[in-house]
């Protein structure tokens, strides 16, 4: 039995990393009693996936991650339960039952991540607004993208699906996963040197809104939440009542 | 939501910010305009060290019970915030309400080893306290220092304007309530400090003066106020089992050097090791009652949410109800995924058994304590294992499929020869030879002995405090004999050597059985940049070489002086319960290489008894 998990991150627990944010559900799991599976052999630990590492710094209304279950139990109850056990900063939204295949983690099926970033200091220009538009104008946008071994040059343009200015916030749409990922800041620190600012001046509050799956087909994109795919578990009691 | 004291940006650019944030489960949060007592709780070093201390979480909790006061966490900022505090004026705060340090009521700090001390200053200067306590007036808060290092507290006296000698749960209520109706009656800084001198086991060194004789050792030790005792009695809690312990425990975001449930089985040893203070200065052994131990575990792993239970004394083999204890947390909690650790262990066939139900053999090592190598230098120890007991543990370990030992010595310990020094090699060669005795199908490759040693510190207390010291260069010296007789042995490559920083102990030494006058070194050294002197990337021996230079305080004088009989030590004040003249008569023991018997065996009158329980009255019952 599967279950996604999706939660919030906000405040102080923004300056927790990823790592420790999985050791932090661990210890959720124990308090909130979450039936929760164990892998076998000497030194067994619980089987529990994150679809996306966020950053430190960064804060989201749409994390998630997927855990086996041994036996099944009420969403609402585990919701309740499980924000019991936890601490101002991270919040539970939702505990929804997934399909069994591998394929479905939300790691492997992650396709985009929206994003809402916030210029935080006053060093942009008053006219930001449009000048973002004529960046995101630009045919292509090339950065340099740094991985682990060596350094490359790409059109991170098309990663972009969609954008918008919100009030003070830029939102944005990106490419998400483990083929391609666009982060945030890379789109910033492009933009930055299109205005021809240094890059440090301007510091930028990163909010991820929500992840998706592509369920389209033929290359189409056809983006869900990732928490769409699951559904309810009602108790026992409930489900009599309706059969 | 709780606003932090660094912003963003600071956050962003420092290790590890999580230090510096609190809010974990667990951590307390009350209303500052509905307490009366404000406490700020630290241990002077980086956050995942001391939020593994159990004795500040038994405070902790204990203090948080109380309605009238909120007490809260500090710990080291590291390196790289020190910088950023300094440079942008940002006083120290407290991890639950992020407010300063500076006003709260009181500021506790747990002592724990020497080489914390520039830490303390730091933690003073960062909070924006005048480092001597003579300089402090109303606007600033009591600071008050605990911990084993306050059984001698003179280095630090000038710092520090009351010390709680001894164990916290007895008189800290008594404190708090004599602190609540001062504030009310808004006395003087010192009409408090007067009425903390009247409670038992509260030091206040500012109302005592030492002078000394023309050759540097004390000449006398005196109040200077009458509110002051001439001697300190040390605090005990009799009844452990009723004792506070934290059911909640703080849960940390980032992983703590003990990142488990820690459950405290007992206080003090029985076995009286010279060279150990810890020994001495818990007297007498006391257990906590095996029912209220097993509901602990339950109740604590349940609100912590660990995936680990350790079991916490200075010698859990001694505890009378380990069997029961041990098979109770296996049968009720290793199915749930849950790891027992159970150090402090003395190796027989019950502990392997035990070990190899709770831990993955192949991967894990074991322990052994030897201390010295030779059975002479044992004896003179005082530690009751013969060489016999190691190889038949050893060989029963490695039978049972063990390959790792680890083996811990000491080296410069009184009356210590050459020969003593190579026998730790040749102990730990035999230990090796006892492994290939096992025939070749039926072992696991090789084996790997890995002995360390550290270099002895005569610690107050201990039949040991009247022994003298090396130079750091005597100290390598010998490290230098053990590791060529290493070489000589026939299974050297299955063996591994080890040895301590020779630098940092002699500190140590100077720190440990220092008198007033070493308050002026620490300062000085710390005004020279030193901090965090027990990490190795950060010590700096020639900072602290030329801070003696400029104090004119002579290393030698503390550490390789020989002691008279009679001579006051800085601690003598003190009442531990043990008495002078029982560490005396070990002490000559130990140069006549006569055993004493532990605590359970045969009662050596070492005076413990006057406080009417624990292990004194054992078969009295």
């Amino acid at each position: 039995m599967k279950a996604r998990i999706k939660f919030r991150k906000y405040g102080a627990l923004r300056f927790i990393g990823h790592l420790d944010v999985m050791r932090f559900f661990q210890k959720v799991m124990r308090r909130a009693d979450i039936p929760i599976a164990f892998t076998g052999g000497f030194s067994p630990h619980m089987i529990m996936s994150f679809a996306s590492p966020l950053g430190i710094g960064l804060s989201s209304d749409g994390e998630y991650f997927d855990i086996e279950l041994t036996e099944q139990i009420d969403s609402r109850e585990a919701v309740r339960r499980m924000n019991q056990a936890c601490v101002e900063g991270i919040e539970v939204l939702s505990f929804k039952q997934i399909q069994e295949e591998k394929k479905m983690t939300g790691m492997t099926i992650l396709a985009a991540a929206d994003y809402l970033v916030t210029p935080k200091t006053d060093a942009l220009p008053d006219n930001w607004r449009e000048q973002f538009a004529e960046f995101m104008e630009q045919p292509e946008i090339h950065v340099i993208k740094q991985t682990k071994r060596s350094e490359k040059e790409v059109d991170i343009r098309p990663l972009i699906y969609k954008w918008e200015i919100r009030d003070g916030s830029i939102y944005m749409q990106n490419a998400a996963g483990s083929s391609e990922n666009l982060k945030p800041d890379l789109v910033m620190e492009a933009f930055c040197r299109f205005l021809g600012i240094e890059e440090d001046s301007c510091m930028f509050h990163y909010h991820r809104l929500e992840m998706y799956a592509d369920t389209g087909k033929g290359g189409k994109r056809r983006l869900v939440t990732l928490e769409a795919l699951g559904k309810d578990w009602e108790t026992a009691d409930e489900k009599k009542d309706s059969d | 939501m709780r606003k932090l004291a660094l912003d963003d940006e600071i956050l962003l650019n420092i290790e590890k910010p999580a230090r510096y944030i609190g809010g974990e489960v667990n951590s307390v949060m009350k209303d500052k305009d509905k307490v009366d007592i404000r406490f700020a709780m630290c241990f002077p070093d980086v956050y995942e060290i001391g939020m593994s201390h159990l004795g500040i979480q038994i405070l902790y909790d204990m203090f948080n019970r109380r309605e009238d006061t909120w007490c809260e966490r500090v710990y080291s900022p590291w390196m790289d915030l020190d910088k950023i505090l300094r440079e942008k004026n940002i006083p120290l705060f407290a991890l639950e309400s992020q407010d300063p340090v500076r006003n709260f009521d009181f500021l506790g700090i747990t002592i724990q080893f020497e080489m914390c001390y520039t830490n303390i200053l730091q933690i003073l200067d960062l909070s924006q306290i005048p480092l001597h306590a003579s300089d402090r007036t109303e606007e600033d808060p009591f600071v008050i220092g605990g911990g084993p290092c306050t059984y001698n507290p003179e280095p630090l006296a000038e710092f520090f304007d009351i010390f709680y000698i001894g164990e916290g749960e007895t008189v800290y209520d008594e404190l708090l309530d004599a602190y609540r109706e001062w504030k009310k009656t808004g006395g003087s800084r010192k009409d408090f400090l007067r009425q903390a001198a009247q409670i038992e086991g509260l030091y206040v060194p500012q109302f005592y003066n030492v002078t000394y004789h023309e050759d540097g050792t004390i000449e006398s030790f005196l109040p200077n106020d009458p509110s002051a005792p001439e001697r300190i009695r040390k605090q005990v809690v009799m009844e452990v089992t009723d004792a506070p312990y934290p059911m909640k425990p703080v849960v940390p975001f980032i992983k703590a050097t003990q990142d488990r449930v820690v459950l405290e089985i007992q206080r003090g040893c029985i076995r009286g090791c010279r060279f150990c203070q810890a020994g001495m200065i818990y007297r007498p052994t006391r257990e906590r009652r095996v029912e209220t131990l097993k509901e602990y575990a339950r109740a604590m792993l349940k609100n912590t949410g660990h995936e680990e239970i350790s079991l916490s004394s200075l010698s859990s083999s001694d505890y009378s109800s380990l069997y029961e204890l041990v098979t109770f947390l296996i049968d009720e909690f290793k199915d749930k995924g849950i790891n027992i650790s159970l150090p402090s262990l003395r190796i027989d066939a019950f502990s392997l058994d035990v070990m190899s139900k709770v831990q993955d053999i192949r991967k894990s090592s074991l322990t052994f304590a030897p201390e010295a190598g030779s059975q002479r230098m044992r004896d003179v120890i005082n530690k009751g294992l013969t060489e016999e007991e190691i190889l038949t543990g050893a060989g029963e370990a490695f039978e049972g499929g063990w390959t790792k030992v680890k083996l811990y010595f000491m080296l410069g310990l009184p009356t210590e020869t050459e020969e003593d020094m190579q026998e730790i090699a040749r102990l730990s060669d035999r230990v090796a030879r006892r492994y290939y005795e096992i025939p070749k199908d039926q072992r696991h490759g090789k084996c790997q002995i890995t002995a360390s040693s550290s270099f002895f510190v005569p610690k107050p207390f201990t039949p040991f405090q009247w022994a003298s010291m090396y130079t750091a260069e005597e100290y390598d010296r010998r490290a230098h004999i053990v590791n060529e007789e290493f070489r000589e042995q026939l299974n050297r490559k299955s063996l591994k050597y080890n040895w301590h920083d020779a630098q940092v102990t002699v500190l140590e030494g100077v720190m440990a059985r220092g008198d007033r006058r070493v308050g002026a070194v620490i300062e000085e050294a710390y005004r020279l940049g030193c901090l965090f002197d027990s990490w190795t990337e950060s010590f700096r021996n020639d900072l602290w070489m030329e801070a003696f230079r400029n104090t004119d305080v002579d290393i030698s004088f503390y550490n390789q002086r020989e002691r008279g009989k009679d001579e006051i030590f800085p601690w003598d004040f003190i009442d531990i319960g043990v008495s002078r003249s029982f560490l005396y008569r070990e002490w000559e023991r130990a140069l006549n290489e006569t055993v004493t018997p532990n605590c359970r065996e045969k009662c050596s009158g070492c005076g413990a008894a006057g406080f009417g329980g624990g292990v004194c009255y054992e078969s009295k019952n």
